[in-house]
């Protein structure tokens, strides 16, 4: 408990994430926030065994935003399960900012957004964006003051006392991102957050988003299976394809940083989803 | 004259109106049900006692037929009293005799009442600990769920005595020995309840408590907790009306001198049957009063948890 608080302090005097106890070079722009080698995953069944994962090397890191992209069972979500240490890997080897995910997780080096917007439905907005505030066990002044700042910073101001079920989906969604980003983790990990929303509202929460991982500065990893939404977000987009789930592709995603939702129209976005979609087209045949 | 009668019909319909709100449209529906409970009770009642009035009458007296339903209506100890006789006597029982006096029915509704209240408090909070522990530790679950369940077919009424005994021989009387029995019946539906209640939250919402890196304490406290509030109250109104119920039984074979329980088994001695019947209407309304109670309570818990849920 005193490694995550001194952890947000630190990180709140200087910028840096748990650079104290790591003595990691936190200038440096390059360290990989997440380094998987040869990592697999094998769930015993009763049907016999699932390679969930089979044999993944990905570096992500600091400030990145890395999209995992690939049809459903291809085990991007098992692999944001294993960085968040939800899940053991059976092969292979994971380290998350350093040190294994089983350690990164106590000391809360990541915020997680599950594909529901998974709020307490007794608790207000606000009260929903403490909970992992009283959990770390900040003083109550400090946690509404935060709680507050956050949700400002995903347009929910006025909404605090409001409850779940009074809140569209979209506003839910925002108000779970907002409350995995209220301890100031390093790293945030989206499951396909916007997946069951409807296309209009999820164009605007792409746009915020980009807004606020430019704000921020996060390290950000984020499954989807929408091309346009991964080539959109993304720094780097991460091709993926079932059975066994593995790495078919990783494109680079070099749009400008002040991107609009324009740009979609654009040569260059067009040319990046091109690729994307041949890499899970190759992904597709070789499994049929 | 007409304006005083005036607002008399108004405040008239404004106070249905109220009623009407509160009891959500249903009083037609309720009261049909009751009128034709009513007339059916009567009617059964000609049936069930025309025999002993018969008998009583001996074979020359000439009954007129209204006559002979009014003697099925009025005896001393029909073998079914009808409403209005159980009324009668509550009437008697409750507004007419001093509180305190043995014969007063709310003095013994009060001493069922504090064994019942004692015993849902033993009950519920051994009900909830039990669910905790089974929650919490899996040996627990296979190691004392066939006791519990077991624990619910023995012959509370062969065991209740004995309980009573034993506890008196080590110098433990009056309102506790009654109390655990009532208790030892109404744990059980908060046990299964809370069991369901506290692993009713999402898997998803379990993760999430572990990307906090949450202590199994403040998983406890901030999730499966609250989580199990719905199932908590369910449960806790079928335990009051369980251990109203249990309180009642308890009373029976100890020798109890006060409760329903007692006045029940008094009248039954005595072919007291209005008395049998007046005690049971009031254990019926004491029953209804306790789980409104804990409906009220369950309304305010609500309305402070957000509501809809
Ligand atoms: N807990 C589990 N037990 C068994 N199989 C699982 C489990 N979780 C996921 N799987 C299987 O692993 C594969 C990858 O799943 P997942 O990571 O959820 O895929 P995606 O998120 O890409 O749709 C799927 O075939 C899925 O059925
Ligand atoms: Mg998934």
């Amino acid at each position: 408990m005193s490694i995550a608080s001194n952890g947000i302090e630190h990180e709140f005097s200087s910028g840096t994430a748990g650079g104290a106890e790591q003595a990691k070079p936190t200038s440096g722009t390059a360290y990989p926030v997440i380094r998987t080698r040869n990592l697999s995953l094998t769930f015993d069944t009763d049907d016999g065994p699932v390679y969930a994962l089979s044999k993944v090397d990905l570096s992500i890191h600091k400030g990145e935003f890395v999209s995992l992209i690939g049809p459903s069972g291809c085990g991007k979500t098992t692999l944001l399960r294993v960085i968040a240490d939800l899940e053991q890997a059976t092969g292979g080897d994971i380290e998350v900012n350093g040190v294994p995910p089983q350690v990164a997780r106590t000391r809360r080096d990541y915020g997680y957004v599950f594909q529901a917007p998974a709020l307490y439905p007794w608790r207000t907005v606000i009260g929903n964006v403490m909970l992992p505030l009283e959990i770390i066990g900040l003083p109550r002044h400090e946690r509404h003051e935060r709680a507050k700042a956050q949700l400002a910073l995903v347009n929910l101001t006025g909404f605090e006392k409001k409850f779940p079920w009074q809140l569209s989906g979209g506003m839910q969604q925002r108000a779970s991102i907002a409350r995995a980003l209220s301890f100031d983790p390093e790293l945030l990990l989206m499951d396909e957050p916007f997946g069951a929303l409807d296309e209009i509202v999820r164009d605007k929460l792409n746009g915020q988003l980009l807004k606020l991982w430019a704000e921020t500065k996060k390290t950000v990893v984020f499954v989807t299976h929408s091309i346009p939404e991964a080539v959109f977000l993304s720094t780097r987009i991460v091709v993926m394809s079932p059975r066994p789930g593995r790495i078919i592709d990783v494109v680079d995603c070099d749009l400008p940083a002040d991107r609009t939702l324009d740009i979609r129209e654009s040569p260059e976005f067009l040319k990046i989803a091109h690729r994307v979609r041949e890499g899970l087209r190759a992904g597709h045949s070789y499994d049929d | 004259m007409t304006t005083e009668a005036a607002t008399g019909a108004g405040a008239i319909g404004r106070f249905g109106r109220r009623v009407a709100r509160v009891t959500g449209g249903r009083v037609i529906p309720i009261s049909t049900v009751i009128l034709v409970l009513i007339v059916v009770w009567y009617l059964a009642a000609i049936i069930v006692n025309a025999g002993v009035v018969m008998t009583l009458a001996g074979d020359n007296v000439k009954f007129g037929f209204t006559d002979f339903i009014a003697a099925t209506w009025s005896q001393d100890r029909p073998l079914l009293p009808v409403p209005h006789q159980i009324l009668i006597e509550m009437r008697k029982t409750i507004l007419d005799v001093a509180v305190t006096s043995k014969r007063s029915l709310i003095y013994h509704a009060e001493v069922t009442l504090s064994t019942t209240l004692l015993g849902f408090l033993i009950g519920s909070v051994t009900g909830i600990l039990l669910a905790v522990a089974i929650v919490h530790v899996k040996a627990l679950q296979k190691a004392l769920m066939p006791w519990i369940i077991a624990s619910q077919t023995v012959p509370i009424l062969a065991v209740a005595p004995i309980v009573v005994v034993v506890l008196g021989n080590i110098g433990i009387t009056g309102t506790l020995p009654k109390a655990l029995i009532s208790a030892y019946l109404c744990f059980f539906p908060v046990t299964i309840g809370m069991v369901k209640g506290l692993t009713s939250p999402d898997l998803m919402l379990i993760d999430l408590m572990r990307t906090y890196y949450a202590s199994p304490a403040q998983t406890f406290w901030k999730l499966r907790w609250p989580a199990s509030v719905p199932f908590l109250f369910a449960s806790l109104k079928v335990a009051i009306a369980i251990s109203l119920v249990g309180a009642i039984v308890a009373e029976l074979p100890t020798g109890a001198q006060a409760g329903l329980g007692a006045r029940l088994l008094a009248g039954s001695y005595y072919g007291q049957t209005v008395q049998i019947w007046a005690a049971l209407f009031t254990a019926a309304a004491l029953a209804a009063i306790a789980v409104a109670a804990v409906g009220l309570v369950e309304h305010l818990t609500v309305r402070g948890m957000g509501g809809r849920r």
